[in-house]
């Protein structure tokens, strides 16, 4: 079966979609398998992915591949339920689609692919790829001379255990990527955990970084949207521990 | 620089590309930023120039993160580092992401002899020809890797071009063609199958021997319909200069529809712990002339005297 045989007739997603609010997200949760051992690590996203699609990207699902669009990075592609309540909840995917997670022939995987879901920037799940793959993009757009879009990627605590993360923590630092915003989503699952805080691993760097309370969608607005610093910035949204 | 090395001639023509298209990007971890600093392309294109240090996961998903955005990178390190340490980049950052670049490689299998084993690795082929969709190009020559790379630069395909510090004295095939004939043998004759550097000395090894000997500067795509053409016999013996056996598959599903013998010549899976010089290590592969000649006829020997039984 081709990935063209796959995807929604309509390659851009009907305007007219509805789209709907933080209070439903849990329904549309629901409609995937509620007891899915991947739903703990899938709710510690929820509130950042939700602030990040209403307030924060500019980005729209009727062009959801316009170059000006701000990139969201989903690098811990592990848990993906509430990213694509998210989606679902903010016209990129349509609500129908949910109930077929995980099939052999559905769109949504336990992890997702870029080229079978609209909006999606990357295929993730393997950790430790998602960040690397954002200095790239960020460099590619300061090359491009494109000034306006940011390039957004979300990471675990646990998947810095990653050694490929602290490549591209370092590099875009050095290289001044401002337009580069990591958050990490801290449910304090690293197994040896990071002594000193993850905010201090950034900031050590150069990055502009931050911590913020992961359950605040004010505080968390509030961390994505202020200004540039001159440096790539990180946003350590706490959340609370993995049961 | 010399136009006649192709790790040179890849900086020179990759620096000329820079200039040429915008799309283009560099994107390197230290490795043979000397040659870059050489043709003066980091201080004209200091936003496409990206060296990123020692760091090879990095430099491999970087330049995939410039692909998904449009751009067709180039990325070049050791063979050993860029393919073997960051495979799964390859892997995953390339073929899963559904993008394309450009890879290119220095050290080809045991080029850096005397580095020992750490710094060899013949066994790239094999791994990237694991991947679907690569297009796989071992240039014999440097003049072959300039026509390769242009090439490689205009497609959106997931390429990989594997350079060596040794090569033919002369190129033998244009890009993307397949396979070339180099001699044309007899009705019944065997069929001579020289991958990139291993040319010349295959060409001196079957000297007297009637053969058809054939050229191959890429192997993914394998030129299946070429060898199916110029093939005259059923005996055939493939000559690679990295792990023996590496397109072994890709000869015997071209040759799927009759009998066949094969003989894979190549870099054996060894842990091979000798240092010296390249040269002396094709000596003890059975890879310099005579040892090919050596195979070959024997080889050919066995045939002709089973067949008589």
């Amino acid at each position: 079966m081709t990935t063209e045989q796959r995807l929604p007739p309509s390659p851009k997603p009907d305007r007219a979609r509805a789209q709907s609010g933080y209070d439903d997200l849990r329904r549309l949760m629901s409609i995937m398998t509620g007891d899915e051992k991947h739903s703990a690590s899938a709710t510690s996203t929820l509130d950042v992915l939700w602030v990040l699609y209403d307030r924060v990207l500019r980005i729209d699902p009727a062009e959801p591949d316009d170059d000006a669009r701000d990139r969201f990075l989903l690098s811990k592609g592990h848990g993906p339920m509430a990213y694509y309540a998210v989606l679902a909840a903010k016209g990129f995917i349509d609500e129908t689609a949910l109930a077929t997670w995980a099939r052999y022939d559905s769109i949504l995987g336990l992890h997702p692919d870029r080229n079978l879901i609209p909006g999606v920037e990357i295929s993730s799940g393997s950790l430790g790829h998602g960040l690397p793959l954002a200095v790239g993009r960020t460099l590619s757009l300061r090359a491009r001379g494109l000034a306006g879009p940011r390039v957004y990627c979300l990471v675990g605590d646990a998947e810095l255990d990653e050694g490929s993360n602290h490549e591209a923590i370092v590099v875009a630092a050095r290289m001044g990527l401002e337009a580069l915003t990591v958050i990490v989503i801290d449910n304090q699952s690293s197994s040896l955990r990071w002594p000193g805080g993850i905010e201090q691993r950034f900031s050590l760097e150069g990055w502009s970084a931050m911590t913020v309370d992961g359950r605040d969608h004010a505080a968390i607005e509030a961390a994505l949207t202020a200004p540039a610093a001159g440096a790539p910035r990180a946003v350590v949204a706490v959340v609370e521990p993995k049961a | 620089m010399n136009v006649n090395s192709m790790r040179d001639r890849f900086a020179m023509v990759a620096s000329q590309l820079l200039d040429e298209d915008e799309r283009v990007a560099v994107v390197l971890a230290d490795i043979s930023t000397d040659r870059f600093r050489a043709t003066g392309a980091p201080a004209r294109h200091p936003a496409r120039v990206i060296n990123v240090g020692i760091r090879e996961q990095l430099l491999v998903n970087v330049a995939a993160g410039m692909a998904l955005e449009g751009m067709r990178p180039i990325a070049h390190t050791f063979a050993s580092f860029l393919v073997e340490r960051a495979f799964e980049q390859v892997k995953l950052g390339f073929s899963h992401q559904g993008v394309g670049g450009v890879l290119v490689s220095a050290g080809a299998s045991y080029d850096e002899a005397a580095y020992g084993r750490t710094h060899g690795a013949p066994e790239d082929v094999a791994l990237v020809g694991a991947l679907p969709g690569w297009r796989i190009h071992v240039p014999g020559h440097a003049d072959e890797v300039e026509d390769l790379l242009r090439d490689a630069v205009q497609s959106h395909d997931p390429v990989y071009i594997r350079l060596s510090e040794r090569g033919n004295t002369r190129p033998y095939a244009a890009a993307r063609r397949g396979l070339a004939m180099l001699r044309a043998g007899g009705a019944g004759s065997p069929t001579i199958i020289a991958v990139g550097p291993t040319a010349d000395a295959a060409i001196e090894a079957t000297a007297g021997i009637d053969a058809t000997v054939l050229y191959a500067a890429t192997v993914r795509p394998f030129d299946a319909e070429g060898l199916r053409a110029a093939v005259r016999g059923s005996e055939i013996v493939l000559i690679e200069p990295y792990l023996q056996g590496t397109s072994a598959a890709e000869v015997t599903a071209a040759l799927s529809d009759r009998p066949i013998r094969l003989l894979s010549i190549g870099v054996p899976r060894a842990e091979d712990r000798h240092y010296g010089r390249a040269a002396r290590h094709d000596a003890a592969n059975g890879l310099d002339a005579a040892g090919l000649r050596a195979r070959i006829s024997a080889w050919l020997g066995a045939g002709i005297s089973a067949a008589a039984v």
